[in-house]
């Protein structure tokens, strides 16, 4: 990709490569424990409640609130898009999850607004979820 | 004072995972399955973990471990160095800090894909993927890449939770520029800060602007401990060490505890503050000054909640109330801090409050200073120091 830099690809280990691969294929994974059922993000390798290692994932419905967000402009690193807003999302399934809100002037984000998720794919095709305010058109 | 360490601690339980060439999981699977297996040994819940030590080459972070198995509260987290030398130095590690009180289950782990990954004859042979790189990874592939925007997630939640404004954050930036003026070690000696010229200060990540941010310093500091005896005995008046603690609390990440219920506090700093308040019998009516880790302004005013200076949400009203000048209640970084004396990593923030014990700080507040509170960084697992008067 010389000429064209991209953002900061993640490392893709037994413990997370799955929810990229789900992002992939335009799906906001959550991890499920197969023992008790709790739902965790982000990811890893044992429950922390009742420490199995069985687990499967379930699909989101990429809908849920901003619990606390920032918007970066400085630094600016190379593969981003500035004003930056970086949005922490309570997902109504009950786990929160770090992303990006896009399609939205910088003033307008707020704690409380209704997000939903879209996936946003970089020209270099890397796929990841980001979330949009809820009715905001592309 | 020294004790002897006999008779205070055992081995309670140990725990391996199968041995092979290609384990097919993380490291931090293999740990976490021989932690957890320890614990079954010793007939203990893994929620009953307290401490953990490892080797300095162990790629698997003790707060990834720590919540990959669910532990409770950390108190003790060690590294030992030098490869295979440090095994016997983590047994020794626990000993002491079950035998001082530091924790009471410590666990001892060295978890590796030492075939499969990182070969240890081989040096680097190819990207090792850690469990400290896989939890980055969520932050950096939004442009979450610098320490400012973590820390702005949790400063933006809290002022918006307790209504703290710019003009609050402008007070605990303004207060430590006015110590610098008396401090000609300090970055901001001569350099006057005023709330017009803060509140007009660049954005960097909202609500963090350009006076929020500490320095960037070339320098170094060192602190001499020794025992109070000796310390006695030597040219300068002692800062005696009334309490200390480490801490690091249930859900914690380095840097980006964003998934916890409650994103308003600093857990493990107020854990550390009731464990250093512990061991040295005082409480936070006791401490006359404070050189509390300042690495963003909006750190002090939530670490006057952690340490019980005030109530939940009420760190704006005491900066308000000027409690951080030079005669206000409780004095802090009366250096200049991190903000605007250096940017040490917090050991010059230690040499301050010695300085303040000594009575010999140029911003030495006019009433009696007998305790002085300092910490260690904030949203890192990370520690609390009372220093006292002889």
């Amino acid at each position: 990709m010389a000429g064209q830099p991209s953002r900061i690809k993640p490392p893709l280990g037994p413990d997370n490569a799955w929810w990229w691969e789900m992002a992939a294929e335009d799906k906001l994974g959550i991890q499920r424990c197969r023992g008790c059922k709790t739902l965790r993000h982000p990811p890893q390798p044992m429950c922390g409640e009742c420490r199995s290692l069985e687990w499967d994932a379930v699909e989101a419905s990429g809908r849920g609130t901003i619990c606390s967000f920032t918007v970066l402009t400085h630094p600016q690193f190379p593969g981003y898009d500035y004003p930056l807003v970086i949005v922490l999302v309570d997902l109504e399934e009950g786990t929160r999850v770090t992303s990006q809100l896009v399609q939205c002037d910088p003033q307008e984000v707020d704690f409380g607004l209704p997000v939903e998720m879209v996936i946003h794919t970089d020209p270099d095709g890397f796929k990841l979820p980001v979330f949009r305010l809820t009715g905001a058109t592309a | 004072m020294t004790f002897s360490l006999k008779d205070q601690a055992a081995i309670a339980g140990i725990g391996v995972t199968p041995f092979s060439k290609s384990s097919g999981v993380s490291e931090l699977s293999l740990a976490a399955q021989c932690v957890v297996a320890a614990c079954d040994d010793a007939g203990i819940s893994p929620g009953d973990i307290d401490g953990l030590v490892s080797y300095t080459l162990d790629h698997n972070e003790e707060v990834d471990v720590a919540r990959a198995v669910g532990a409770r509260d950390l108190t003790f987290f060690s590294r030992v160095h030098y490869g295979g030398g440090a095994a016997v130095g983590t047994i020794l590690q626990a000993v002491m800090a079950v035998a001082s009180g530091q924790a009471e289950n410590v666990v001892c782990y060295r978890a590796m894909n030492g075939r499969s990954g990182k070969r240890m004859g081989q040096g680097v042979s190819g990207q090792i993927i850690t469990s400290s790189y896989i939890h980055y990874s969520w932050y950096m592939a939004y442009g979450m890449l610098v320490p400012g925007s973590w820390i702005a997630m949790i400063a933006n939640k809290y002022m918006h939770e307790y209504g703290v404004t710019r003009e609050d954050l402008g007070r605990v930036a303004i207060s430590q520029r006015n110590y610098a003026q008396q401090n000609p070690r300090a970055y901001g000696y001569g350099k006057p800060l005023d709330m017009e010229t803060y509140l007009a200060s660049d954005p960097i990540a909202s609500p963090l602007c350009l006076y929020d941010f500490c320095q960037e310093t070339d320098g170094g500091c060192a602190i001499l401990v020794t025992s109070a005896d000796r310390a006695r005995s030597l040219q300068r008046k002692p800062a005696i060490i009334r309490g200390v603690s480490q801490a690091s609390t249930r859900g914690q990440e380095e840097m980006t505890s964003f998934y916890r219920e409650e994103l308003t506090s600093l857990p493990e700093m107020q854990l550390a503050g009731e464990r250093a308040y512990a061991m040295a019998g005082l409480g936070p009516d006791d401490i006359d000054a404070a050189c509390l880790y300042d690495a963003f302004t909006s750190e002090v005013i939530m670490q006057l909640e952690s340490f019980g200076f005030c109530g939940p949400g009420e760190g704006k009203d005491m900066v308000r109330d000027g409690a951080l000048d030079r005669d206000g209640r409780l004095p802090n970084n009366t250096h200049g801090g991190l903000i605007s004396e250096a940017y040490i990593h917090g050991m010059n923030n230690i040499a301050e409050g010695v300085r303040l014990v000594r009575g010999e700080s140029t911003g030495q507040p006019d009433k009696a200073v007998e305790h002085v509170l300092v910490s260690s960084g904030v949203g890192v697992p990370t520690g609390a120091l009372i220093l006292g008067r002889d």
